[in-house]
């Protein structure tokens, strides 16, 4: 691992501080915020990631649920994934964010990752993960062997020539489809950005993997008001029962208003580069009936766009099936 | 087979003792600049100036770890984790290194009272928390009841797993889990077993939390 030097800042406006003279906020930081670490140090061991400084921000005040004036929830950067799962207004109105985080990793990870951390979770891309092998994430334009390698596990949605690494977390793809809103404290002040803006797609700059620039600090996530009767579910399918990745995953939030669909909100997970909203099967729902065959078609729409790599063609049906289930499964609770 | 006769096994040394002891002379006498500076053991000399005979290696920080209710004064790499941290430089080797990735949660330890994977912390983010290992449990003469349960439904093969095991198992008692044995399963599906000793692992958590007062 590459020496550092550890500074536990006394405020978030050290932390922006500090964290700005940083080259960049991206893939070869010098300066990272340590959340939970549970990415961060297994990439440093791995020596993909070899910052000069950490800044550990775990005991700065960003670790509070509360309730917004509008009724939603804002979420602090530092609280831990089994506190939000398990948090009551979380399980009562965000049922499906619940769902997707008690679906992804372990119980001992969940106590430990943060909700910063998970927005910033990386591929888990074996070339990314590997520093004797190319990668155009890691080392702009050295290649990616992923496009003619193992890539049974990769994207089908959202790559590019240069690069075909899932995004892996489940908590970010429950909040694509709830819609939620990242804050983030700079060097110019705050911001709020849209979830759907938050994470980037690789096009030919794979290194980039979100709008954060350096001295960025997330400090919040909030939730809009939930929607009253909605019905909400997470589907993730895995190679193994339990903590394994996604190969595909389905975040649904729907509004069945006497056997029509009102509103709907879709995510997918395990398929593409970023976590996935679909608009387009968002469209083929709302004010369809909740049918079997709408459910089909909305799921044909969601994965219209996608392409297979050489080992992971299964992946688009599968991910029909997933969502076309999801909606079943949804609908019916 | 004599030799699997416990009764026909040499007294002492005990393996252990005799690959912590012969183990450490070769670490010392081949890599002694990176065998972690233990400064002083604040509970065992609480009365003595902190003083060290180890050599200080540059860029090394002190720290006080609170392990099983006993403050230890240290100095340490920063890059050093919890889990080599508490194997290496404190000296308790209950916990074990598996995968040292997240990966199998050999190296389980609870921070604050919450099962964490000691692997991926680093050991100078938790200055002043409180740290349990396997050796906090219990002991010999007074195991936790998680611990008798295990050796009780025989939970275990080669026990390299086990400490990290019965870890999870004490945390699971107090965290939100259904009663059935599916729920138990999900919840300790970040701790592998390659002997496969998944049903009698399952079957010690489900007797300990049957008897448990609700």
């Amino acid at each position: 691992m590459h020496i550092f030097e550890f500074i536990r800042p006394a405020d978030p406006a050290a932390a922006i501080a500090a964290a700005a003279q940083s080259k960049t906020a991206q893939q070869g930081a010098d300066v990272r915020f340590m959340g939970g670490g549970t990415t961060l140090i297994d990439l440093m061991k791995l020596n993909v990631e070899t910052p000069d400084r950490v800044l550990d921000i775990n005991r700065l005040p960003l670790d509070k649920i509360e309730a917004t004036p509008d009724g939603g929830l804002k979420v602090g950067a530092t609280v831990r994934n089994s506190d939000l799962a398990h948090h009551p207004k979380v399980q009562k109105d965000y049922l499906v964010l619940s769902q997707a985080i008690l679906n992804g990793a372990s119980a001992q990870i969940r106590n430990m990752a943060t909700v910063s951390g998970n927005l910033l979770q990386r591929t888990r891309c074996v070339y990314f993960r590997d520093t004797a092998m190319s990668c155009n994430k890691r080392e702009p334009g050295s290649g990616c062997p992923a496009i003619t390698g193992h890539n049974r596990t990769l994207a089908i949605l959202g790559a590019s020539e240069h690069c075909i690494a899932t995004n892996p977390s489940d908590m970010c793809v429950a909040m694509a489809a709830l819609e939620a809103t990242i804050y983030v404290q700079g060097p110019k002040g705050p911001r709020a950005i849209p979830f759907g803006d938050f994470h980037l797609l690789p096009a030919n700059t794979p290194h980039r993997e979100t709008s954060l620039e350096p001295g960025d600090l997330i400090t919040h996530v909030t939730l809009p008001p939930p929607v009253v009767g909605s019905r909400q579910l997470y589907l993730k399918l895995r190679d193994r029962a339990s903590y394994e990745f996604a190969l595909a995953s389905a975040a649904v939030v729907l509004t069945i208003v006497g056997g029509n669909i009102t509103r709907a909100r879709i995510a997918l997970g395990g398929v593409g580069t970023k976590p996935w909203r679909s608009p387009e099967a968002e469209r083929a729902l709302t004010g369809k009936t909740a049918t079997d065959v709408n459910f089909r078609q909305a799921a044909e729409a969601a994965l219209r766009g996608a392409k297979p790599q050489s080992e992971n063609g299964f992946k688009i049906e599968l991910a029909k099936r997933c969502l076309a289930h999801a909606l079943k499964m949804a609908s019916t609770s | 087979m004599s030799d699997d006769d416990p009764k026909s096994r040499p007294p002492s040394p005990t393996r252990r003792k005799f690959l912590l002891t012969s183990g450490s002379g070769v670490a010392a006498s081949l890599v002694a600049g990176y065998v972690p500076a233990l400064v002083k053991d604040a509970a065992a000399e609480s009365d003595s100036a902190p003083t060290s005979t180890a050599p200080t290696i540059e860029g090394s920080v002190p720290i006080t770890l609170r392990i099983n209710g006993k403050d230890h004064q240290l100095r340490i790499d920063p890059r050093t984790t919890l889990l080599d941290c508490i194997r290496e430089t404190v000296v308790l080797t209950g916990t074990k290194k598996g995968c040292d990735h997240g990966q199998c949660g050999a190296c389980t330890v609870h921070v604050n009272g919450k099962r964490v994977l000691s692997c991926l912390n680093l050991a100078l983010m938790h200055d002043g928390e409180e740290i349990t290992t396997v050796e906090g449990l219990g002991t010999p003469e007074a195991m936790h009841p998680m611990q008798a349960s295990f050796l009780a439904c025989d939970a275990y093969q080669c026990g390299y797993c086990t400490s990290g095991q019965i870890m999870s198992a004490v945390a699971l008692l107090k965290e939100p889990c259904g009663p059935d044995d599916a729920s138990v399963k999900e919840l300790m599906s970040g701790n592998i077993c390659r002997c496969g000793a998944y049903a009698n692992i399952v079957e010690a958590i489900q007797q300990v939390r049957k008897n448990a007062v609700p």
